[in-house]
C-alpha cells in the first residue's frame, strides 16, 4: 500500500464540468419560465393588493355558521356526492363494455397464438377511444356540456361519466389481464361466450382489484365535482364559486372545511372497504 | 381466507342505496337527453367546431397560450420542490430528539394543503394576485406543495438508516445528516415521482385558466363566451397535444433515469 | 461543565473511561436478554487497543455504548473526563465531533461517489456553509486523496460506491476515519470483508495512522492471530462480560479457549463459535 501524501496530479473533479453546465442551463431557463408566468411575488406585497389579501383572509374567521347557510352547504354537499355517484356509475356503464372489448384476455384468436389482425384492430380502437375520452379534461366536456343540457348537475355527471369511463375502461382491461388467463382461456376454448368466461374465469379473481379502483376513483370523483361545480355543474363548487365572487370569506371557510372533512371521510370510508376485502 | 360475508354485503348494499338516492335526487333526466330532437341539437352543437380555426394569427396566439400553460406548470412543479424541501427539514428527527409537535403540524398543513383542489386555490388566489398565470402557477405550487411535503416525509423516514446513524455518531448537524446521508438514497425515487407529477400539473395548468388564471383554459373560456366554436376546438386541440407532448418528455426522463441507476 | 477551550496544549487522544456499564435488550420480563453486564474499562489518551470475543459476545454493542450512540441501563461513560450523558446537547455535539464509530456494514449510501462519502466524515470540522457548498465542488480533495492511498484505493477517488467490491467497501469506511477530525476511533471488524492478506496490511497501517496522530484506537475483532500481533493490550468478551484486560503477551491459550466455549448454562446468549484463532494456526477473516 502506498504511503500517505504521496504527490500526484493537481486534483480536478471530473463531475465539475457536467454540473456547471446543468446549473447554467437551469438558470437560463428560469428567467424566461418567470416572464411566461408573470411571475412577479412582490406584486403580492403591494400595498393596494396586500390590503385587500389581508381583508379577504380577516374575513375566513369567524367561519359562517348561520343555520340556513349550514343547511345550504349540506345540500351542496349532498350534492356533490350524489354527483359524483350518478358520474361514476355512468363511467361504469361506459367502461364495461369497452375494457370487456379491449382486453386481451378474453380473445379467442389469440389462444395459442398471436392475435388476427381484425380483433387486434378492433381492440386498438376500443383503446384510442378511451384515451380520447379521458384525455380531454373534464372540466373541457363539462364547459361543453352545460351549453348542451343547461347549467346543474346533468353537465357534470355526464362530464365525469364520459372522463372517468376512459379511465376505468383502461384500467379495467389492464387488471383483467394482469388476473391468470387459465380459467377464462378454458372457458373459452371449450366454446363458452366472452361473457360467460369473463363472469366465471376473470371476474372472481380480479374482483378486489376492480372495486378497490372503482372505490378510488369514487373518491377522486367527489373532488372533480366540487371542481366542475364553478363552470355551473352544481353541488359545493357552485356554491364556493358564488361565495367566492361575493368575497365572503366566512362562508368560504365553513365549506372549504366541509369539503376537507368529506374528503377524509370518503379517505376512511375506503381504507374500511379495503380492509374488509382482506 | 375468504373474509367474512357480512360486512361485504352491507357494504354492497349500503353502495346500491347510495346510488339510488342519487339518482333520484338529483332527477338528471337523462332519458330526454336521447330524445331525437336533444339528440339533432346536440349533433348541430357539434358541428360548430368543425372546422377548427387554423389560421396562421390563431395558431401563434394558440403557441403563446400553449408556452404559458406549460411555464405555468414547470415553474408551479418547481416552486412546490423547494417549499416542501423547506417544510420537511424541520420535520427530520433529530438523533433520539423528539420534536413531536413540528412534525405533526407540518402533516396537517400537507394534508390540507393537498386537499383542495387546485381550482379552488386558484379562485381563492386570484383575490390576492389578480388574473393572469401567477394566480395558476401559486395555485399549482400551494397543492402540489401538499403533495410533495407528504411524499418527502415518507421517504426520509424510509430511507435506510445506516448513513445518518453513522454521520450523527460523529456530531454533525440534522440538516448536513440530510444533504449528506439520506437524500443521497431517496433521490432517485423522488426525482421520478416529481416528474409524474408534472404530468398531472399539466393538465390542470390547462384549466386553471377557466376561472381567469391564464394560459389556454383561460383561452377557451373566452372564445366559449363569445360563441368562437372553431377557434374553441382550436384552443382544445392544443391543450390535447399539450398533455399529450408532457406525457412523453415525462415518461422519457423517467426511463433514462431508470436507466442510469445502474 | 462543558467546553475546555480548544488548545493545543491538550494531549490529541481522548480518554475513554466506561464503569460499571449494563445493557439490556429491550424486551420485558423472562425474554429480557444481558447484552454487557459490569462492563469497566478504562482508556489513556493515545492507547490501542483490541477487544476480543466469539460472535454474539457484546463487542458491537460496547463499541456503540462507547460512542454515546446507545444508552446504557447502568453505569457510566466519560469521554476527556467528562461524564457523557449528564452533559447537555451542545456538550454531548462538542464530544461527538471528537469521535468516529465505523460499524461493521460500511455506512455508504450506494449512489454516492467515493470522495463525497468520505468528505462526509469531515463535516463536523467543516463549517455549515462550506459543507452545503462542498456537496457542488468537493474539498479538502488532498486529504481525502490521501486517506484513500492509505488503503490503496486513490484510484477510485471519483467512482460511485456501488461499483466497488466488498473488501473496497470497507475499506473506504475506513478511510473516513483518517479525514475526520476525531480522536477516538472506534472500528467494529474492521477486517469483515477482507482477505487475509489485505487484513494484515489494512490494520498495520490503521495502528500506524494512529499512533502518527496520537489517536485512541480501540478495535474490535474476533480473528484473535491479527489481534496479538498488532495490540498491546487486549480486552477479552464473553457473554456480555469482560473475561480479561491485560497485555498482549500475558494472555494464556486457557484463556484463548475459554473465550470462545460454550456457556454452560442457558441465560446471556453467546453463540458459540470454533475458535478462529486460537495461538497457532492463523485466524483469518473472509476473503
Amino acid at each position: 500500500m502506498t504511503p500517505p501524501g504521496v504527490p500526484g496530479a493537481p486534483l480536478r473533479d471530473p463531475a465539475w464540468p457536467r454540473r456547471c453546465a446543468v446549473l447554467a442551463v437551469a438558470a437560463v431557463l428560469l428567467w424566461p419560465l418567470c416572464v411566461a408566468t408573470e411571475f412577479a411575488p412582490w406584486r403580492l406585497l403591494e400595498p393596494r393588493s396586500l390590503a385587500a389579501s389581508l381583508r379577504f383572509l380577516a374575513s375566513f374567521l369567524p367561519p359562517a355558521l348561520a343555520p340556513d347557510f349550514l343547511a345550504r352547504v349540506a345540500l351542496g354537499a349532498w350534492r356533490t356526492i350524489a354527483i359524483a355517484t350518478c358520474g361514476t356509475v355512468l363511467a361504469l356503464a361506459l367502461a364495461i363494455p369497452l375494457a370487456l372489448g379491449a382486453t386481451a384476455a378474453l380473445s379467442i384468436s389469440s389462444i395459442g397464438g398471436r392475435m388476427a389482425v381484425v380483433p387486434a384492430a378492433v381492440r386498438q380502437c376500443l383503446r384510442a377511444a378511451m384515451v380520447a375520452l379521458r384525455t380531454i379534461p373534464e372540466l373541457v366536456w363539462a364547459l361543453l356540456l352545460v351549453r348542451v343540457v343547461g347549467l346543474g348537475p346533468t353537465a357534470g355527471v355526464l362530464a365525469i361519466g364520459l372522463t372517468y369511463g376512459g379511465m376505468l375502461g383502461k384500467v379495467y382491461a389492464e387488471i383483467l389481464e394482469s388476473v391468470d388467463p387459465q380459467p377464462a382461456r378454458a372457458l373459452l376454448m371449450n366454446g363458452s361466450g366472452r361473457l360467460h368466461a369473463f363472469l366465471h374465469g376473470l371476474l372472481p379473481e380480479a374482483t378486489p382489484e376492480l372495486t378497490s379502483y372503482t372505490v378510488y376513483r369514487w373518491e377522486c370523483a367527489i373532488r372533480s365535482s366540487v371542481v366542475l361545480g364553478f363552470v355551473g355543474a352544481g353541488g359545493l363548487g357552485q356554491e364556493m364559486d358564488n361565495s367566492v365572487r361575493m368575497l365572503a370569506g366566512d362562508e368560504i371557510a365553513t365549506m372549504l372545511l366541509v369539503f376537507v372533512a368529506l374528503v377524509a371521510g370518503a379517505d376512511l370510508l375506503s381504507a374500511w372497504l379495503r380492509r374488509l376485502q382482506q | 381466507m375468504t373474509p367474512p360475508r357480512w360486512p361485504l354485503r352491507m357494504a354492497g348494499i349500503g353502495a346500491l342505496m347510495l346510488v339510488a338516492a342519487s339518482f333520484w335526487t338529483l332527477d338528471l333526466k337523462l332519458g330526454d337527453l336521447l330524445a331525437p330532437s336533444s339528440l339533432a341539437a346536440m349533433g348541430r352543437f357539434a358541428a360548430e367546431f368543425f372546422p377548427p380555426d387554423l389560421s396562421p394569427a390563431f395558431v401563434a396566439r394558440l403557441s403563446r397560450g400553449a408556452i404559458e400553460t406549460l411555464a405555468m406548470s414547470v415553474l408551479g412543479t418547481l416552486l412546490a420542490v423547494a417549499l416542501a424541501s423547506l417544510l420537511c427539514l424541520p420535520a427530520a428527527r433529530g438523533a433520539g430528539g423528539d420534536r413531536a409537535a413540528g412534525p405533526i403540524a407540518v402533516r396537517l398543513l400537507c394534508n390540507l394543503l393537498r386537499s383542495i383542489p387546485e381550482l379552488v386555490w386558484a379562485s381563492l388566489l386570484l383575490v390576492a394576485a389578480g388574473l393572469g398565470p401567477m394566480s395558476g402557477t401559486l395555485a399549482l405550487a400551494l397543492h402540489t406543495t401538499g403533495v410533495f411535503g407528504r411524499l418527502f416525509a415518507e421517504a426520509i423516514e424510509n430511507a435506510p438508516p445506516g448513513p445518518a446513524q453513522a454521520l450523527r455518531v460523529q456530531g454533525t448537524r440534522e440538516s448536513l445528516v440530510l444533504l449528506y446521508a439520506t437524500l443521497p438514497q431517496v433521490a432517485p425515487q423522488l426525482l421520478s415521482y416529481i416528474l409524474y407529477r408534472w404530468e398531472n400539473n399539466i393538465r390542470a395548468a390547462a384549466i386553471l385558466g377557466v376561472v381567469g388564471a391564464g394560459g389556454l383554459g383561460q383561452m377557451l373560456a373566452f372564445h366559449l363566451g363569445l360563441f368562437q366554436m372553431g377557434r374553441a376546438a382550436g384552443v382544445i386541440g392544443a391543450m390535447v397535444v399539450l398533455v399529450y407532448g408532457v406525457d412523453l418528455a415525462s415518461y422519457a426522463a423517467r426511463r433514462t433515469l431508470v436507466r442510469s441507476r445502474d | 461543565m462543558s467546553g475546555h477551550p480548544e488548545t493545543a496544549a491538550r494531549l490529541p487522544g481522548l480518554a475513554l473511561e466506561l464503569a460499571g456499564i449494563e445493557l439490556a435488550s429491550a424486551a420485558r420480563g423472562s425474554q429480557r436478554r444481558e447484552i454487557l453486564h459490569a462492563i469497566d474499562l478504562d482508556v489513556a489518551p493515545g492507547e490501542q487497543l483490541a477487544i476480543v470475543g466469539a460472535s454474539g459476545a457484546g463487542k458491537t454493542s460496547l463499541l456503540h455504548v462507547a460512542a454515546g450512540a446507545l444508552r446504557t441501563d447502568g453505569g457510566t461513560l466519560r469521554l476527556d473526563g467528562e461524564v457523557f450523558w449528564r452533559l447537555d446537547v451542545h456538550g454531548r455535539r462538542r464530544l461527538r465531533r471528537a469521535l468516529f464509530l465505523a460499524p461493521q456494514l460500511p455506512p455508504l449510501p450506494p449512489r454516492q461517489r467515493v470522495v463525497t462519502a468520505v468528505l462526509a466524515a469531515c463535516l463536523p470540522a467543516l463549517g455549515f456553509w462550506r459543507s452545503v457548498a462542498a456537496l457542488f465542488y468537493p474539498t479538502q480533495l488532498p486529504a481525502v486523496r490521501a486517506a484513500l492511498a492509505v488503503f490503496g484505493l486513490e484510484g477510485r477517488l471519483f467512482d460511485r460506491v456501488d461499483r466497488l467490491s466488498g473488501g473496497e467497501r470497507q475499506r473506504v469506511g475506513l478511510a473516513r476515519a483518517l479525514v475526520s477530525p476525531a480522536r477516538l476511533w472506534l472500528l467494529d471488524e474492521p477486517l469483515a470483508a477482507l482477505d487475509p492478506v489485505h487484513a494484515d496490511q489494512v490494520l498495520e497501517g490503521l495502528c500506524a495512522q494512529a499512533r502518527s496522530r496520537g489517536v485512541t484506537l480501540l478495535v474490535s475483532l474476533h480473528q484473535a492471530e491479527l489481534a496479538r500481533r498488532h495490540f498491546t493490550r487486549l480486552v477479552g468478551l464473553r457473554a456480555g462480560r469482560v473475561v480479561f484486560d491485560q497485555p498482549t503477551a500475558t494472555v494464556a491459550p486457557e484463556q484463548w479457549r475459554a473465550l470462545y466455549e460454550t456457556p454452560a448454562s442457558s441465560g446471556p446468549a453467546g453463540v458459540p463459535d470454533t475458535p478462529p484463532g486460537l495461538p497457532g494456526p492463523a485466524g483469518g477473516g473472509r476473503a
